[in-house]
């Protein structure tokens, strides 16, 4: 099968550079041990972490469970403190404050979690109220920062409903309100989405994209996820062992895994992980007749750039497609593509050189009869 | 039965429901923040005080395991300091109330502990103080079982009073004791107990309703 591979048509999108604004949140070679106790040793939980957050942007952290998200996450808003190392917060060093620091601190960091942790005696509106109540505002100032809040996340019908009352999705939108009542500068999310079924997902993520964006808001998030990150994060960290092992711009992220870990997380959404009937099949050395496995990731300028048309024309190989998979990441379109083509050493090197051109990945996987 | 039976049986409910009324009344009020601080002051809690924790437990745990009938004896002289008097009604007031505060201790601090302890993290992440987050999250969170609790001590309250007649305290076992067994009275025997089984039911029957409305988790729409 002669194939060329038009992702998209019209004019390059330009890749999203590096944001050069100020971090609003910078942490400075944080670790965090938990001390042994009797029977169990120390615990590294988070280890020498450097990581910046650029004002305005979506940063996610992604890990398995207990690779530090959790932990890191709450070095933020200070519910958790760091063995080592300093935390920045809108130019705050919140390491350094004292408990009535940090309580005047967190109310410019919202925080939205898992299970929402929303009070079932109180109605959506009395939850929203909580950390104006809280922050010690007027009752009669209340309302006028509830009912816009309410309308902004779509249940001012809501309103006077109690928790059990709301579906999952209603629950995490009173809890987006809740969290940003006292206007925070930063959003934190713990695993915001991870007990909704992927519809109600799809509409909270664009919520927050939509917060992000009209209120200058920036978000930081966690999640074991790969799809979240890739939906809502400008940015991602890769976070495993209490380490960072990998972090850039989802983009970067996506289309060149440099880490393990990294990789599986990207396989699962690019199609970059092998199908098991080609694993079957594949044989690492070359008989008469096989042709060559490659697995091409197309990026950014050249993902939709006619390479497979153009091999065929200028080096005239017939290329077959095994399993491919198109994606759009963070709003740029990112192929990943497994073909296999009939060629003797000499030419395969000719190809596997063309391919590379740009900013694209191949691997040479093996061969198939 | 005659009037002044009748009567008896009467006044003997008042003074019953005077005694469990005032002790339920002052064990609330000294129990409930000696609960609290039991729910709040382990190591890594929002009051953390892990010594008193323990202190206050061994002392609540030892009233706890004194008989009742032991109790009122044994603190014959603080009633006559508080009460002015070690006997009749007015005393009996004070070893029930007594036997109260470390019961109404451990059930409010059970209460307190089943809050989900998410909503004390989202309440500390919203910049609320430890006191905030008792007064605007783990009390109105615990009500419904908090009125649960409270039932549970004012029925436990109705049996103890029965027993203070023994130390000269009124009352509906009072009134059993003397003239129901002491006079061989069955029928005010009989009546002391229906009464009691009627005031328990009525305050298990109350105390749940009002549970009930204060719950809001299992409310669908």
């Amino acid at each position: 099968m002669n194939a060329s591979f038009p992702i998209l048509s019209g004019a390059p999108v330009p890749l999203p550079s590096d944001v050069q604004t100020r971090p609003i949140i910078a942490f400075a070679n944080v670790s965090k041990v938990y001390p042994s106790r009797k029977e169990s040793a120390e615990v590294v939980a988070l280890d020498d972490i450097e990581l910046q957050v650029p004002e305005g942007a979506i940063v996610g952290v992604i890990g398995k469970s207990g690779a530090g998200k959790s932990t890191l996450i709450r070095l933020i808003n200070g519910l958790e403190r760091p063995s080592s190392g300093r935390v920045l917060v809108n130019g705050t060093d919140v390491t350094a404050l004292d408990e009535r620091g940090l309580r005047q601190a967190r109310r410019s960091i919202g925080m939205i979690f898992q299970h929402f942790n929303l009070l079932s005696s109180r109605t959506a509106f009395e939850n929203i109220a909580l950390p104006l109540e809280i922050a010690g505002i007027a009752k009669s100032g209340i309302a006028d920062v509830v009912e816009p809040l309410l309308a902004m996340v779509g249940l001012s019908d809501k309103r006077d409903r109690y928790p059990a009352e709301l579906s999952g999705g209603q629950k995490q939108r009173v809890g987006i309100a809740r969290a940003l009542a006292t206007k925070p500068k930063v959003l934190l999310s713990d695993e915001a989405t991870s007990a909704l079924d992927p519809e109600t997902t799809d509409q909270i993520l664009s919520l927050l994209k939509t917060i992000n964006a009209e209120l200058k808001l920036t978000i930081v998030f966690i999640t074991h996820e790969m799809s979240v990150v890739k939906k809502l994060a400008d940015r991602v960290a890769v976070l495993e062992g209490g380490r960072i092992v990998e972090q850039g711009t989802t983009y970067e992220i996506f289309t060149h895994p440099c880490h393990e870990t990294t990789r599986k997380f990207v396989g699962s959404i690019t199609g970059g992980t092998v199908p098991e009937w080609l694993v079957a099949k594949l044989r690492p050395d070359r008989r008469d007749g096989d042709s060559a496995v490659l697995h091409v990731g197309f990026v950014g300028g050249d993902a939709d750039q006619p390479v497979l048309s153009r091999l065929a024309r200028t080096l005239g190989v017939d290329v077959n497609i095994l399993h491919g998979q198109v994606e759009t990441i963070a709003g740029h379109p990112f192929g990943s593509l497994f073909i296999s083509v009939s060629a003797d050493p000499e030419m395969l090197r000719g190809i596997i050189g063309e391919l590379r051109a740009g900013q694209n990945t191949v691997e040479h996987l093996g061969y198939v009869s | 039965m005659s009037p002044e039976i009748l009567e008896l049986i009467v006044w003997s409910t008042l003074d019953t429901l005077v005694m469990v009324g005032l002790s339920g009344l002052f064990g609330t009020l000294l129990g409930l923040p000696l609960g609290i601080f039991l729910a709040t002051s382990r190591a890594n809690e929002l009051f953390p005080a892990p010594v008193a924790n323990r202190i206050l437990g061994l002392v609540v745990n030892a009233t706890r395991s004194t008989p009742f009938i032991i109790l009122v004896v044994a603190i014959v002289p603080l009633t006559r300091l508080i009460a002015g008097t070690s006997i009749g009604t007015r005393a009996a007031v004070v070893p029930l109330t007594i036997a109260a505060i470390p019961f109404i201790a451990r059930v409010i601090e059970a209460a307190i502990r089943e809050v989900d302890q998410g909503l004390v993290e989202a309440a500390r992440a919203f910049g609320a103080s430890p006191l905030q987050i008792v007064e605007k999250v783990l009390l109105p969170e615990a009500m419904p079982a908090l009125t649960l609790a409270l039932t549970l001590t004012v029925v436990s309250l109705l049996g103890y009073s029965a027993m203070v007649g023994a130390v000269g305290g009124g009352g509906l076992g009072d009134l059993g004791i003397r003239y129901g067994y002491q006079r061989f009275m069955p029928e005010v025997m009989a009546t002391v107990v229906l009464v009691l089984i009627a005031l328990v039911q009525g305050v298990q029957t109350l105390g749940e309703a009002i549970a009930r409305r204060l719950d809001k988790r299992t409310r669908n729409s």
